[in-house]
């Protein structure tokens, strides 16, 4: 699910990349000192929920004109072994032991637990998994049961996300979501009994015809199931998937932001009762330790690699992103070639910018450092209006308020 | 054929069209030149004498021109006819007045399916006043709505005539025109002037020519002028060497001079109009005459209001251009201005709306300027308490403290319409602070109502007002008439406290509240949510007399930020900050440029986008 997000439509144009995947010499330099990780993007479905536009593909898409299949995923392990055995070349001699492992799509668990296991073993031969590794897999609750827990931590997983978004059967039907309510908190236990140490579910707020009473079911549902992690999100209506369609046409009313800051502030009441603490404007842990730990990479500026179709890696400095589609992205591996679609560079003013715009939405925040003489101005403002923490920002730190979460953006501009 | 400089004044009929917009007057004016030969029927263009583009698209002439037509009348003596073609609006009734005065004659050009226009009425009453001969004539007498009988008999009444003796031509087919040419040389008196006196011609226009510098066109009251030798302006004492001396037939043509009763231009090699202006006194800098001819006042602006650029760069070019504009037009005036709200500009003076109006489409046409204008407004005087006097023409100049009076530019205004509309037009009337003078009926259905008015009414919106009460029908003229004292006040605008310079206005205290009331909703409406509570108050000093929140936004923030979010995210934050950097700050609220554009647009909030 870390493919695209919920991002209004700005065009992600950057430069070629080379054939080989070649990266610049200043981002290869200190690769290993920085943490590393490896994200594998599965780009399945069984049918298309009509609120997704993220890049998964049902086996219908996946067939040409002629009927014959573009791609497939009983071939995709293969293919994302081949990409690690590219991720070794271009890294070079580098001693790159990977710390966290994420497997998302999609719909990872569409394939045999084998298969993720093959690819994790390939991680693991490629580049040495860390004793201690975090490795997770999000999980669609239809598509597991116990048995398949019990394979996926055999195979070494050691972390399952399941996307539960709602304990309400009318918010899972707008969402055309298929799971039986119960289902998720179910799987919740077959997890801890298979012997899983983390277990996160995703939730989402804001669907049409969700009430108040329906979210705090939800948060409520989620709680009870004891998961130690649980990630909340607002329901975007994305340009261009059905969901939009039918509020286009009046179907169904999108709710007011007023409505979903009151939905996360509802999350944040519920979740902090229940001893999850937010760490990021989206997440909530049991402990330090629940944190995940692969996502705080994301934020801290960490190295990963992306693999699979559409999916974006990030060395030292320098960001690329696959081609989408599975065929495309099989046919550049089979030809020997990256299947990188092109890449950005960044310059010390991005870094700085994506630095600022990261940190600040974890609960350590980011360095008054980071900021120039505006920045810092408007980070006083900001602690005047509420929106960063007074106490905090005198031990040298811009941390977010619960009313400034909901208005990272904006602080993120003022502070930038 | 008579020759420039050696014409008998006797020979020579000057004259004028006074038309109301849309009456024909152009196009009689195409007919005329065609008939009289002196543009040839392949060289006709529509319109010929209006010059400006936009005076061809809305039908009105800005500046006056003058053409000399030669024409050989039923008696077999040839004649020369100096058209001069006057401006057709309200705002430039001084323009009107000089065109009128080089005149001995009026063509009363109506349109014979609409009847006589206030507009009209009110360059009537001054030709009249000149004591011009007027020539009535029924224009469009070819449409079929055409209604000659009821207008003729209208027009007749109003200038004291027989309907017999109002003309009836069609400026489109030519029908009737060269009996009306003939009907001029019977009717108008030819000019009479001493020959041999100390030369004096009054400028009844002056243009601004890239090429050539000003332009002025003069018509010689006594003696002659010639080329070679040096002219004074009367009424500041300047001379200036004359360059050249010609007629316009109608294209510009050199003659030798110009002599009693004479129309023509002048060239003296002078760059800017102001320092030619229009009703002075032209005469020769070596024993001039030492009387000017009556009736000069300089240019008076009455309605102001600030420009401003949209694009803060613009400004060096909006400057630029107002003073190429005002190379061409002495009534314009302006100076430069500062608004916390809307940056750096200039608060310029106009003749009225119209000037206004036009002067603001030049500048976005001519000079590629975007532009945002202040809700116009007129000059007050205001007298303290404590013996000081104040002019003011920005409100948010409005002096603070303890005011004794306020005095605001009242003015006479004629509305002419069909009977049906009395009613609306009392209750516009009176709803804009009106005083009824009186009421008459033209002819059975058609009243003429004689209010005074204050300026600053009738500035903002009235003539929409009264378009749209009386369907259209309603015309209106006025004519400045002094001033008042008012009970007045300035009402500000507030956002957060802080005052909102461009929204400040001078209202009656009647209306303060309902001003207050309606700018506060809204602003409320056109800014975005900040990430405070916002508040939007109308005050009266500083009592509160209106106030709207603009509550804080909750939300702003994308839920989702992973690894292939990240670029999009930076590039969508960053795209975010250049739109910021586009608004407009009061104190800490970001305002963009387009919710000061509506909110000072008339309409009321939201019809804009509508109309898209």
């Amino acid at each position: 699910m870390t493919d695209t997000g919920d991002m209004p439509s700005v065009p992600l144009d950057g430069d070629p990349v080379p054939r080989d995947g070649a990266l610049p010499a200043h981002s290869l330099e200190g690769a290993g000192t920085r943490p590393f990780g490896v994200y594998v993007h599965v780009p399945f479905c069984v049918t298309r929920c009509g609120y997704c536009d993220f890049n998964t593909y049902t086996a219908d898409e996946l067939r040409s004109r002629d009927g014959s299949a573009t791609a497939s995923r009983e071939t995709y392990a293969g293919q994302a072994v081949a990409e690690l055995a590219l991720a070794r070349r271009v890294l070079g001699d580098a001693e790159v032991p990977v710390r966290t492992v994420f497997v998302g799509g999609g719909t990872p668990t569409l394939l045999p637990p084998e298969d993720l296991g093959r690819i994790l073993a390939a991680v693991d031969t490629e580049f040495g998994l860390e004793a201690g590794a975090e490795v997770t897999t999000e999980a669609n609750p239809e598509t597991v049961d116990r048995d398949y827990l019990l394979r996926l931590r055999d195979a070494g997983f050691t972390r399952v996300s399941f996307g539960m978004q709602s304990a309400r059967p009318h918010v899972l039907a707008v969402l055309d979501r298929t799971h039986t309510p119960g289902r998720p908190e179910r799987c919740v236990a077959w997890a801890r009994e298979a012997g899983f140490e983390h277990v996160n579910l995703d939730l989402i707020y804001g669907t049409p015809g969700e009430t108040d009473e329906d979210w705090a079911e939800s948060l409520r549902a989620a709680v009870a199931a004891g998961p130690d992690h649980v990630s909340a999100y607002s329901l975007i209506v994305e340009e261009g998937t059905r969901l939009a369609a039918r509020v286009r046409r009046g179907e169904l009313a999108a709710p007011d932001d007023d409505t979903m800051a009151d939905r996360y502030l509802m999350a944040d009441e519920l979740l902090s009762a229940a001893g999850l603490r937010w760490y990021e404007v989206s997440n909530w842990a049991a402990a330090p330790d629940a944190r995940s730990r692969h996502n705080l990479l994301y934020w801290t500026g960490g190295d990963w690699w992306g693999v699979g179709p559409g999916a974006h890696s990030h060395v030292g400095g320098t960001r690329w992103w696959n081609v989408k589609h599975p065929a495309a992205y099989a046919a550049r591996l089979a030809g020997g070639g990256t299947p990188a679609q092109a890449r950005e560079v960044l310059d010390a003013a991005d870094r700085r910018f994506e630095r600022i715009l990261l940190e600040l939405r974890i609960a350590e925040g980011c360095p008054l450092h980071l900021l120039d003489d505006a920045g810092r101005r408007a980070a006083k403002e900001a602690v005047a209006d509420g929106l960063l923490d007074e106490a905090a920002h005198a031990h040298g730190r811009a941390v977010l308020t619960l009313r400034g979460r909901l208005l990272a953006d904006a602080v993120v501009r003022d502070l930038t | 054929m008579p020759q420039p400089n050696r014409t008998d004044p006797a020979l020579i009929r000057n004259f004028c069209i006074i038309a109301h917009i849309d009456h024909g007057k152009s196009t009689l004016a195409d007919r005329m030149l065609q008939l009289t030969g002196v543009v040839e029927d392949r060289q006709m263009r529509a319109q010929y004498l209006d010059r400006m583009d936009i005076e061809r698209e809305r039908g009105i002439t800005i500046k006056s021109q003058a053409v000399r037509l030669p024409f050989t009348a039923v008696d077999d003596a040839s004649y020369v006819l100096n058209l001069i073609d006057t401006p057709g609006h309200v705002d430039f009734s001084y323009e009107v007045s000089r065109s009128l005065a080089a005149c001995e004659g009026a063509v009363l050009l109506v349109d014979a399916a609409q009847g006589i226009e206030a507009q009209t009425l009110a360059n009537l009453y001054l030709a009249l006043e000149n004591d011009l001969a007027v020539v009535p004539v029924l224009n469009k007498i070819d449409l079929p709505a055409a209604q000659p009988e009821k207008y003729a008999a209208e027009l007749a009444n109003i200038i004291g005539c027989d309907p017999s003796e109002v003309l009836r031509v069609s400026a489109k087919t030519g029908e009737g025109v060269a009996e009306l040419l003939n009907e001029i040389v019977r009717r108008v008196p030819p000019p009479v002037g001493d020959a041999d006196a100390p030369a004096r011609a009054m400028i009844f226009d002056s243009v601004y020519d890239t090429y050539r510098g000003v332009v002025t066109y003069v018509r010689v009251v006594d003696g002659q002028l010639g080329t070679r030798e040096r002219i004074a302006m009367m009424s500041t004492g300047a001379t200036h060497e004359m360059l050249e001396v010609g007629v316009i037939s109608p294209e510009p043509t050199r003659v030798e001079g110009l002599g009693v009763g004479e129309v023509g231009y002048l060239i003296t090699g002078v760059k800017d109009v102001r320092q030619s202006r229009v009703g002075d006194t032209v005469t020769s800098a070596v024993k001039g005459a030492t009387e000017m001819l009556s009736g000069y006042q300089d240019p008076k602006p009455m309605v102001f209001s600030g420009l401003y650029p949209i694009e803060g760069t613009d400004y060096p070019v909006l400057r630029d251009a107002l003073e190429k504009l005002q190379l061409n037009d002495a009534a314009l005036v302006f100076e430069p201005e500062t608004s916390a709200a809307l940056g750096f500009g200039f608060r310029c003076g106009f003749l009225g709306l119209l000037h206004l109006e036009i002067t603001r489409a030049r500048l976005e046409r001519e000079f590629n300027l975007d532009l945002i204008s202040t809700a116009p407004n007129v000059v007050y005087q205001v007298a303290m308490e404590n013996g000081e006097e104040h002019t003011v023409t920005n409100p948010s100049e409005f002096p603070a403290g303890k005011i004794a009076e306020v005095r605001e530019p009242v003015v006479r205004g004629t509305l002419l319409a069909p009977a049906d509309y009395v009613g609306p037009i009392m209750e516009l009337c009176q709803a804009r602070r009106g005083v009824l003078l009186g009421m008459d009926y033209l002819s059975e259905d058609r009243v003429e109502m004689r209010y005074t008015l204050p300026l600053a009414e009738i500035v903002f919106d009235f003539f929409d007002q009264l378009k749209s009460r009386t369907k259209g029908y309603a015309s209106l003229d006025y004519e400045p008439s002094g001033d008042q004292a008012a009970d007045l006040v300035k009402v500000d605008i507030l956002l957060q406290g802080e005052t909102v310079d461009a929204f400040s206005a001078i209202v009656h205290k009647d209306k303060a509240y309902s001003y207050g009331v309606e700018m506060t909703k809204k602003l409320r409406e056109l800014i975005p949510r900040q990430q405070f509570e916002v508040p939007v108050q109308a005050a009266i000093g500083s009592r509160v007399i209106a106030r709207e929140n603009i509550r804080a936004i909750r939300k702003d923030v994308l839920s989702k930020c992973y690894g292939g979010d990240i670029s999009r995210k930076r590039k969508l934050l960053e795209k975010q900050k250049e739109g910021k950097k586009r608004m407009k700050m009061v104190g800490r609220v970001e305002v963009p440029q387009e919710a000061f554009i509506s909110a000072l647009s008339t309409e009321p909030a939201g019809e804009k986008d509508k109309k898209k």
